[in-house]
């Protein structure tokens, strides 16, 4: 099965306005955190949990939680939409995403593994979570468990060298068992990724390294399901490059690089939720 | 405990050798290296655990955050490569993949300090373990000899969470006896009880201080040795103990003496027990090419000019 029905995708159509309600909630409460890289990710973090993972709320309490698909959100700023997803998804309750980067919260700015069941590994500082997730690859094959690994990143997350690293590891040790997706937004905090250090060709620098490269558009439920329900499959590594919109559904935050960072303030947070409504 | 033998053996063999030990005792560990397996000697682990030896080629920081992952699948990885690419290279890695999480990934840093001799200051890492030990979460240990080696490798197999143990490229005299060393990783060791000077030191500057007390001895001073392996979290009692008693420390160390032992010694005792300290490493400055016994004796490492640079702390020369 790799095409969603209908009623799927309506449903992860929703759960996406959910979520995208969630972060700007969160955002704006907290005063601080990255609306725009979180709002490109929304659909595909949507997908992953409603419809690709094999993952459990429960964590631990379910046997078969080491069985589970494991996700490392390599580009940690989009920590809001993933609480979001997760929440909704009964990790924790919804309305805990009002202690997001509060005092004492389990829900620290960039992701913990420390202090939050299901968020796998720490990350924020950019450019650790491919190898990490290499790491996760290697050790579910050693132990013969048939899990995946995804690993989300951002486009200029892969200006870091260690991703490169991180690339030539999974095709060497032919981790098929490894998905990585990339939130091609385009942006990055100081303007177009392709201005500041051009990653294009994209698609052949992977192929070149070794992998398979899927290209999608990342706001859409279908082509997200199928790309990821065919990189199952695949017998090398895998990226979806995700063509993405930073800021998506806001209009004033779309393609804005200036949005990567900043809350919005009251005026702006109300005109925001009403165009999301 | 302490050995009469004084025989030079390799640190490194005996990490490779103690590695090989446990993997067949535990099938959960793991070891990475980064195109180094043959110096650090984790190529004997490779030899007998080909599908649980990980070469990683030149790439430190991927091999840090790969044995982040493979960790949170219940390996025990064993992390290797120079003291200046594991520490240098991939500090960030350490910093936020593996510790802040607190990951059970042990760092087996290889070519610390001054004693990487002729390969130059390029490679001679003199901050490692102030960089290491800036890091919460993070245990640092210096151990001194092969036996002492052997033993921490083994209790770095037990405690669950980051390490970073550093060992030396040189052969280094055997110090304790086999048969009877334990390794305390909350206590620092006694090596010789004194009165009127206190000596602190770790690593392969242990044989040298043993021999600057002796000296020390013919000339009328009673110095107090203590060994102390664990530069984090350390071990404070020993330390103010001794202090208390002869009122003047000497730090000794094969590393600068900002950050490591000489620092944690000093803020021990300057919150709880003020006393005249010196500090004796590599100053602020870089490492060169030489010899390993020259370089020692340069930079006043030997026991010799430990013995004269003691004797002056104390105005006796």
């Amino acid at each position: 099965m790799t095409e969603l029905n209908e009623k799927d995708i309506k449903e992860i159509k929703e759960f996406s306005k959910k979520i995208r309600k969630n972060v700007l909630e969160m955002i704006f409460n907290a005063k601080s955190g990255h609306p725009g890289g979180n709002l490109s990710a929304v659909e595909i973090l949507s997908t992953l949990y409603l419809k690709c993972m094999k993952h459990y709320p429960e964590c631990e309490k379910n046997p078969d939680y080491n069985n589970r698909d494991r996700l490392i959100l390599s580009k940690g700023h989009a920590s809001a939409a993933l609480y979001a997803v997760m929440a909704n998804c009964g990790y924790f309750p919804v309305g805990e995403l009002m202690t997001f980067r509060k005092l004492g919260t389990r829900l620290q700015g960039h992701p913990s593994a420390k202090h939050l069941c299901g968020i796998e590994v720490s990350t924020g500082s950019l450019g650790q979570g491919l190898s990490i997730a290499c790491g996760v690859a290697l050790g579910l094959k050693l132990d013969k468990i048939n899990s995946k690994v995804f690993v989300y990143m951002g486009d200029g997350e892969l200006q870091e060298g260690s991703i490169w690293e991180g690339i030539m590891n999974a095709a060497h040790h032919k981790l098929d068992n490894l998905i990585a997706i990339v939130d091609k937004n385009n942006l990055q905090i100081d303007g177009c990724v392709d201005d500041i250090k051009c990653l294009s060709p994209l698609d052949e620098k992977f192929k070149a390294f070794g992998w398979e490269a899927y290209t999608i558009d990342g706001h859409n439920p279908q082509e997200i399901y199928s790309a990821i329900e065919k990189a199952k499959n695949s017998t090398k590594p895998v990226v979806v490059i995700a063509n993405t919109v930073k800021g998506k559904g806001v209009s004033f935050m779309e393609n804005q690089a200036s949005w990567h960072g900043k809350a919005p303030n009251k005026e702006e947070f109300e005109k925001a939720i009403k165009e999301l409504s | 405990m302490l050995t009469d033998k004084r025989e030079r053996k390799s640190i490194r063999s005996e990490y490779g050798k103690t590695l090989v030990e446990l993997g067949r005792k535990n099938k959960n560990i793991v070891v990475l290296d980064a195109d180094l397996s043959c110096s650090t000697q984790t190529a004997m682990f490779a030899k007998e655990f080909p599908e649980r030896f990980f070469n990683m080629g030149i790439s430190e920081q991927d091999m840090m955050t790969t044995a982040v992952g493979l960790s949170t699948v219940g390996k025990i990885p064993f992390v290797s490569t120079f003291s200046m690419f594991a520490a240098g290279r991939a500090w960030d890695q350490i910093r936020n993949s593996i510790c802040y999480p607190k990951f059970n990934v042990k760092i087996v840093a290889t070519h610390g300090g001054i004693t990487v001799g002729e390969d130059g200051a390029s490679h001679q890492a003199l901050e490692d373990l102030a960089i290491m030990r800036a890091i919460p979460n993070m245990m640092v240990v210096v151990p001194a000899d092969c036996a002492e080696t052997a033993e921490v490798i083994k209790f770095a197999e037990q405690y669950n969470g980051p390490m970073y143990i550093r060992i030396a490229r040189t052969n280094v005299p055997d110090v304790f006896d086999r048969e009877t060393y334990k390794f305390n990783p909350n206590k620092a060791l006694i090596v010789n009880n004194g009165n009127d000077v206190t000596l602190v030191t770790n690593g392969e500057t242990l044989a040298e201080a043993i021999d600057c007390v002796e000296l020390l001895k013919q000339n009328g001073i009673s110095a107090e040795l203590i060994h102390m392996p664990v530069v984090k979290p350390i071990d404070s009692k020993t330390i103010l103990d001794s202090a208390a008693k002869t009122k003047k420390v000497v730090t000794i160390e094969n590393h600068s003496i900002i950050g490591a032992l000489g620092s944690a010694i000093c803020e021990v005792l300057s919150e709880n027990c003020p006393n005249p300290v010196l500090r004796i490493g590599t100053n602020d400055e870089f490492g060169q090419s030489g010899e390993q016994r020259e370089l020692m004796d340069f930079y006043g490492l030997t026991g010799e000019k430990l013995a004269q640079k003691v004797m002056k702390f104390l105005g006796k020369n």
